[in-house]
């Protein structure tokens, strides 16, 4: 692979043990992937956050890599905490973890990340984190590298955790996968005749699509959705966020609507053909046979202002029986005070939590053990990472569930 | 201090983290996940039905096809490492981002594109830059 005599001198450790350090990642990462030179980058989202996840260990690395002296040189935000940085003893944190979980947050303060004071959201985009097309960025967080891929037309590979923090502090990625224009064409032609009416349809018809999808790129025709009509952002961010949880998919096109489908054809010869006449399996597959549920949860990926809205609006006046929380990033929980969603929500006994993510929180150790949510990305990681029952349904149906502390019948 | 007793073999690798170390060889057949496969404060493999399983990978030249498995098994390499019970090196036959992460983060020598079939568990095994140096005994 081809270094510039900059890189090189960074590989060589005249830029200090920090960078160096972020240089032979970045340099394995372009060997093991054939890269033949690295590319500057724009900005980079950084996963690998929750105090959960990393442990005593992750916590350890970071706060050396930041004692070294790492700093970003490009935009780089934050992905979710495992708490509200804030409000964590209403979630039942116990003080220690929430001096670990601060500590993490710390470390990447410490290297630059948010410009020193993080803003942790898997959703960087509805923070002003939002690459223009045709940039090359480095993205952790599988649905914030779909959204980024697909409807805002950026480009950028699924990092993991220490490759983007490498990315940040070097402002380099190697261009190898979707940084290749022939890696971003579609292999996989979705033939969509059921169409999705809400957002909780569109995470549905997500989910049922990424299992067949594996690490295609899928095509959607035929899916009635226009980019001028009321929340189409939400509702490709849901069907990109349930594709990268139950399949490994990075980049979509709808037919168009998506930027990379309206600039020209974007199918590669011979794609694989897929026929979706019903999304209801995409509920059915991620929802365990439990009736009592104990936490509603929605805003994964961390809700809009658009999506805390539709929320108010379903609960008002009403008031639930069991936990209901949304999620959201810090300065959307602000808006939504500002414009008295929140005040709706609360009325209703439910509560807005900034920074968390409740896939990467010990909800056992927080005392639930059923949770339901609209999202498939959602209930996929509650299972599967976060080791609780899940149900996936429309919000309709989790906020019933939330007013009864049961799933309702026949949903 | 006499003279090391000639190599079985001598293979030139690719380096993914350069750096110098010898040891006893432990071979896998199979990959290793890191996360959930091997115990970051015992180094012993956990994973159930591994080939290596109840096997401690502490001070060994780990030997192994590729990764798997969780991203955040980077970390438990990490964790072995600060526990001082890392693997002195890990050759792979094709290394992949965990692995390769892990190794950097945790400075453990690490290289690849070789045919590991040349190594076998108990070999006295010598990496040092690209170069894998083996004996059948320990010189």
């Amino acid at each position: 692979m081809y270094l510039s005599s900059t890189e090189q001198a960074w590989l060589d450790g005249e830029g200090g043990p920090a960078l160096k350090r972020a240089m032979e990642i970045i340099v394995a990462l372009g060997n093991i992937y054939h890269a033949e030179r690295l590319i500057p980058i724009k900005s980079v989202q950084i996963s690998g956050v929750s105090y959960r996840n990393l442990g005593a260990a992750g916590l350890d690395f970071l706060r050396r890599w930041a004692a070294e002296g790492a700093q970003v040189r490009v935009p780089t935000t934050l992905n979710p905490t495992a708490m509200d940085m804030t409000d964590w003893a209403a979630q039942n944190f116990s003080p220690d973890f929430a001096q670990k979980q601060q500590a993490v947050v710390d470390a990447f303060a410490q290297m630059g990340v948010g410009a020193g004071a993080p803003i942790p959201t898997c959703a960087p985009y509805l923070i002003g984190n939002r690459p223009e097309p045709g940039d090359h960025i480095a993205w952790a967080e599988s649905s914030a590298i779909s959204f980024a891929n697909s409807v805002l037309g950026a480009w950028t590979n699924r990092e993991g955790g220490p490759g983007a923090i490498a990315a940040a502090l070097t402002g380099r990625t190697a261009a190898y996968g979707l940084h290749l224009a022939a890696n971003r064409r579609a292999t996989l032609y979705v033939e969509v005749s059921a169409q999705p009416r809400t957002i909780a349809d569109y995470s549905a018809l997500g989910a049922w699509v990424g299992k067949r999808a594996g690490k295609h790129v899928p095509y959607f025709a035929g899916l009635a959705l226009e980019r001028d009509e009321a929340l189409w952002q939400d509702k490709l961010k849901a069907l990109g966020a349930a594709m990268a949880a139950t399949g490994a998919v990075a980049l979509y096109h709808v037919e168009g609507v998506t930027p990379e489908a309206l600039a020209g054809p974007v199918l590669a010869p011979n794609p694989s053909h897929l026929v979706v006449d019903n999304f209801t399996p995409g509920y059915t597959m991620l929802s365990d046979d439990v009736e009592a549920i104990d936490l509603i949860w929605v805003g994964c990926p961390h809700a809009s202002l658009a999506e805390i809205e539709r929320v108010a609006g379903v609960l008002k006046g009403k008031h639930v029986q069991i936990p209901l929380w949304v999620t959201c990033a810090r300065p959307l929980k602000e808006a939504a005070i500002a414009q008295s969603f929140a005040s709706v929500i609360e009325a209703a006994g439910g509560h807005i939590f900034a920074d968390a993510c409740m896939a990467i929180a010990p909800l056992r150790k927080l005392g639930f053990e059923a949770v339901a949510t609209p999202s498939a990305k959602g209930a996929f990681y509650l299972r599967n990472l976060a080791g609780v029952a899940a149900r996936f349904g429309s919000l309709a149906q989790c906020v019933e569930a939330a007013l009864t502390g049961r799933w309702p019948e026949g949903g | 201090m006499g003279e090391k007793a000639e190599p079985r073999v001598i293979l030139e690798a690719r380096i993914i983290k350069a750096g110098t170390a010898e040891g006893e060889a432990l071979v896998s057949p199979e990959p290793i996940g890191f996360l959930g496969g091997v115990d970051g404060e015992t180094g012993i493999v956990t994973e159930k039905g591994h080939p290596l399983e109840r096997q401690c990978v502490a001070g060994k030249i780990l030997v192994f096809p590729t990764g798997k498995g969780s991203t955040v098994g980077s970390y438990v390499l990490y964790q072995l490492a600060i526990n001082a019970i890392a693997p002195a090196a890990i050759i792979n036959t094709d290394s992949e981002p965990i692995v390769a992460v892990g190794a950097i983060i945790s400075d453990i020598p690490m290289v690849d594109q070789i045919p590991i079939g040349h190594i076998h568990t108990g070999d006295w095994v010598r990496v040092e830059g690209a170069q894998v140096w083996i004996w059948s005994d320990k010189p």
